[in-house]
């Protein structure tokens, strides 16, 4: 079993790395956004997981859904390892990839190779994705990379608010949710994408209330 | 590729320059060279290939023919539309990318006229268009080029605005001894406020001294059918 969830992570990272590479791929040829993208290449990957497991309720629901209570200590210490790597390698290249979003050629004049720094912060992001299957499952794990981030860009004015308020935000989302699940007795997943999006929504509240006051 | 020019009393030379998009041609063998401590202006009608020179000059886009700067020689560039909507990043953050202290970010928006006080920890995104060109030229300046390619200083900015920004950019590369490129569609501010005036419309139509760009038959040479100068050795 628990070699089984180590080989499911060490696959799913190296999914991941590979859709990262087509979608970097694929931006540099097209120009498309990346989220265009990343919502296709989610579909397709969505599809095809149906397609294998579709006879297999039992591992598609586990796959959609997740299953928190599968992961062992050593997938947990392999998640806190890789997060804190990601954390690291984040900080190191953060610079690069905001200027590199606010214009490319400014980024570019600096001496920045912005499609090196697009692809290092896709591989992050897959890393990132392949740790939240685990506990929310395929379905939903866009929620753990997106909202968060956008409940927390809705009240931040600068970015070190943004990056702070961003990891509080998927913290409290993903303990409540499994704390209220583990209450409840029912799958964590759905719990913690309430929790975020009940965040997201205060976030909302919040913006408006300053833009009423201010 | 950009090379550098050993001859100190040029600061660039551009030689037999030809630049195509989509294999369209955009700039067809420009030659010209500038002096340091020059203001040297681009003007043209739209899709002249005046932001594909800057392009070219930065070494973004591949070209055929030579640019050689000055060795050593630092280079500032601003480009003439940033995508600050999505993020938000505060004045100081963004001035803090080049590694200056907070003092040196207090003092150099100081000199653009802004209240360091009162900008420093806003959002870019909420800058209006003024203050958004002053903190540019902040971020231009800070680090203190030697030749600063800014592609529309006043994009964005309404006409009270505009030549403020314009001799504050002029006290301000004079004061720093900073040889300017610039943009500009405007060319009563090019005469006003460049040395030189490099005009393009797929090739090179017209290069002088800026005074002489609002002479009807420059601006006809500028905005009318393409006629394509052999000027020989031009320089600035």
């Amino acid at each position: 079993m628990l070699d089984t969830l180590v080989f499911s992570l060490v696959v799913a990272a190296a999914v991941g790395a590979r859709a990262a590479v087509l979608i970097w791929h694929l931006g540099r040829v097209t120009k498309l956004s990346f989220e265009t993208l990343v919502g296709a290449t989610f579909t397709l990957a969505l599809a095809i997981g149906i397609l294998l497991f579709g006879d297999n309720l039992d591992a598609l629901e586990e796959a959609l859904f997740g299953d928190i209570t599968a992961v062992g200590v050593t997938e947990a210490v392999a998640a806190v390892l890789i997060s804190v790597a990601v954390i690291f390698l984040t900080k190191l290249i953060y610079r690069k990839i905001v200027l590199g979003l606010i214009s490319e050629e400014l980024a570019t004049s600096k001496g920045i190779s912005v499609a090196r720094t697009n692809l290092l912060y896709l591989l992050l992001v897959s890393l990132t994705v392949a740790i939240g299957i685990q506990i929310t499952g395929t379905l939903l794990v866009g929620f753990l990379v997106v909202t968060p981030a956008a409940a927390a860009k809705i009240i931040s004015t600068n970015l070190s608010r943004y990056f702070t308020l961003s990891a509080i935000f998927g913290l409290i989302s993903a303990v409540s949710g499994i704390l209220l699940s583990s209450y409840f007795n029912v799958v964590p997943g759905p719990l913690v994408v309430i929790s975020g999006i009940t965040l997201f929504v205060v976030a909302i509240i919040i913006r408006w209330r300053l833009k009423v006051t201010s | 590729m950009a090379t550098e020019n050993k001859n100190d009393d040029y600061i660039l030379n551009v030689s037999n320059l030809t630049d195509e998009i989509s294999n369209k041609p955009i700039i067809n063998n420009l030659n010209f060279k500038i002096k340091r401590g020059i203001t040297l202006a681009i003007v043209g009608p739209n899709g002249a290939g005046k932001t594909t020179l800057f392009r070219a000059l930065l070494n973004l886009v591949p070209y055929t023919g030579k640019i050689e700067w000055n060795r050593k020689m630092k280079i500032g560039y601003v480009p003439q539309v940033l995508a600050v909507r999505d993020i938000p990043i505060s004045v100081k953050e963004f001035l803090s990318f080049k590694n200056e202290s907070e003092s040196d970010i207090k003092a150099v928006l100081a000199s653009v006229g802004l209240d360091s006080d009162e900008v420093v920890d806003k959002s870019l995104a909420i800058l209006s268009g003024g203050q958004m060109r002053r903190v540019l030229i902040a971020w231009a300046i800070v680090d203190k080029p030697d030749v600063l390619l800014f592609d529309e200083p006043t994009s964005g900015v309404d006409l009270d605005s505009e030549e403020a920004i314009y001799g504050m950019l002029r006290s301000l590369t004079a004061k720093n001894e900073i040889t300017l490129l610039l943009i500009s569609h405007d060319l009563h501010i090019v005469r006003e406020y460049s040395d030189y005036a490099l005009a393009l419309n797929k090739c090179l139509v017209f290069f002088g001294e800026s005074k002489e760009v609002m002479n009807p038959a420059t601006q006809k040479l500028i905005y009318g059918e393409p006629i394509c100068k052999e000027y020989g050795d031009i320089h600035a």
